[in-house]
């Protein structure tokens, strides 16, 4: 059994590894399965045989030893003169001790190639996981409730697009850097959400994605730290988190932020949180992020659901709608302005957003409408409501909710004879 | 996003099936065996099984104290479920498509037999915060 410990020791270095052996094979498909294999010897035999005294060194030789046996075995099959098979040989142990900023290089490197535009959002998030995060397939398999077979497969067919894209292994130019990194935040951005699930204690152990996003987004961070975005993106992961646990009762029933106990929110993450998207607002470049962590602080910061300060969550989501043309943005300003100016205004923006289209049909904007027609007293078009929202969601711990709420107000009014 | 594509037949498809001829039945067996290769290849195969002969199926209610009261199947059943795909895409148009894909399937002298396929959503256990 691998201790914590040794678990983080080896998911810290993977990306160094790795970067290493591409490195020097120029070959990231097979370093990848090496670098694996090599995380795998080291879960069986570091518990056995004590972790070693230079980890890094170590997986890095055993992984280099994978790749030239692949190499030779490739040869042989080739046929190829005995001459080329001895050359192999000479690959030796490596010497090379990286600095601090080429590792730093590497894990970039490692995860504009992971997120790479050719891929979908799927297959950038599963191999995201295995090269950078250094989970198995199986635990990601698990992650996403699919067979190991197939994550194998989704991972294998990435890692044949990337190779076929003949993206080389260095870091993008200053013009392509920015477009990459709003990939990877958003690849990032998604690992987080998809471990965003309502627990209610009989699910099988599996991976905690959103635990492992904050890692990798930290690790970007570190790497980046004038990116002020991604600073954003860690803030609005860290104050969003910090609520995990007061999210959901103990049988699993989603409880709405204005509800919340908010002893259990846990300060390490809040403070940490809103010292990043502070210092980052601080610098000036505003972006989606950075919004949204502000608002998340906002929320985090009001002691009682009463004190939550909605002028400034208004004010902020005014921006945030200036910055992108994202309906469900205008959607929580709606609420937002329900908030603080009473439910007529947010019904009446919202009826705008029906119009749009794009949000017509999606359960948000039915439960919103549900919840300010509730706050306005108008029960009945607050139960249709939450009854249309509960049939368009495709969250069953959301579906329950929605049923609830409708269930609660039903009972507040006289039925109707039918 | 994970879908499951449900293969309903008829009593009058599955009897006419039975009696394909054994090159028309090893065609679409053929079929069906590249369709799950391609998707497990292709990284979004969840599950697939097919069910056994609708005469077979029982309907079961509780009788008093729960115990189970089984009935065949009601003769004016006329639609039956007989095998689902669940797969795991990016976007509602590809589960379609593989839908479509399955319902090109060759019948009788390879001409497609267009049965239809049921395509509906597989519900998470994801969330956001809820107001």
């Amino acid at each position: 059994m691998l201790s914590a410990d040794t678990e983080h020791l080896l998911r810290e270095l993977a990306p160094q590894v790795l970067g290493t052996v591409v490195r020097r094979f120029h070959d990231f498909a097979s370093a990848e399965d090496a670098v694996q294999e090599a995380l795998l010897a080291a879960a069986l035999q570091w518990p056995r045989e004590g972790v070693p005294d230079n980890p890094r060194g170590w997986l890095i030789q055993v992984a280099i030893r994978r790749m030239t046996d692949q190499v030779r075995s490739d040869v042989a099959r080739r046929r190829r003169e005995e001459a080329a098979a001895s050359e192999m040989e000479s690959v030796a142990i490596p010497a090379v001790e990286l600095g601090a900023s080429e590792e730093k290089d590497d894990t970039l490197i490692l995860l504009f190639m992971c997120c790479h535009p050719s891929l979908s959002p799927s297959s950038a998030i599963a191999l995201t996981l295995r090269a950078i995060g250094g989970l198995t397939t199986a635990e990601i398999a698990s992650a996403f409730f699919v067979p190991e077979a197939t994550m194998a497969q989704r991972i294998s067919r990435a890692k044949q697009s990337i190779k076929a894209s003949g993206v080389p292994f260095r870091l993008p130019s200053r013009e392509q850097r920015s477009d990459l990194l709003r990939i990877v935040m958003h690849v990032l951005y998604l690992i987080f959400n998809e471990g965003y699930t309502s627990s209610s204690g009989e699910q099988i152990q599996r991976p905690e994605l959103s635990k492992e996003a904050i890692r990798l987004t930290r690790m970007l961070h570190k790497s980046l730290l004038d990116e002020i975005e991604v600073a954003g993106l860690l803030a609005l992961m860290l104050l969003t988190d910090a609520r995990r646990n007061a999210r959901t009762s103990s049988d699993g029933e989603l409880i709405p932020l204005s509800r919340q106990d908010r002893t259990l929110w846990d300060r390490a993450e809040i403070s940490e949180g809103v010292a990043l998207v502070t210092s980052a607002l601080a610098k000036g470049v505003i972006g989606p992020y950075q919004l949204q962590a502000a608002i998340a602080a906002v929320h985090d910061e009001a002691a009682r659901s009463e004190d939550t300060d909605w002028p400034q969550i208004l004010a902020l989501y005014d921006l945030l709608k200036r910055m992108s043309d994202n309906p469900m943005v205008a959607l929580n300003y709606a609420v937002a302005a329900a908030m603080v100016f009473g439910p007529a205004k947010g019904l009446a923006l919202i009826e705008e957003l029906a119009s749009d289209g794009r949000l017509a049909s999606h359960h948000r904007l039915d439960a919103a409408r549900a919840h300010l027609e509730e706050m306005a007293g108008n029960f009945e078009a607050a139960t249709r409501h939450y009854r249309i929202a509960a049939n368009r969601t495709t969250s069953i711990p959301e579906r329950d909710y929605l049923l609830a709420q409708a269930a609660r107000l039903s009972e507040k009014q006289p039925q109707p004879s039918s | 996003m994970k879908y499951i594509l449900l293969m309903n037949g008829s009593k009058a498809g599955v009897n006419s099936y039975r009696a394909w001829s054994k090159n028309d039945i090893q065609a679409h067996f053929d079929f069906l065996k590249r369709l799950n290769k391609d998707l497990t290849e292709s990284g979004e195969l969840v599950a697939n099984e097919g069910l056994g002969a609708p005469e077979q199926a029982k309907v079961v209610r509780a009788g008093n104290n729960g115990t189970p009261i089984t009935d065949g199947i009601f003769p004016e059943t006329k639609e039956f479920l007989l095998g689902y795909w669940m797969v795991d895409v990016d976007r509602p148009e590809r589960a379609y498509e593989i839908a479509a894909r399955l319902s090109s399937g060759p019948g009788p002298g390879g001409v497609p037999t267009n049965m239809s396929i049921e395509v509906r959503q597989i519900m998470t256990r994801r969330t956001e915060e809820v107001s």
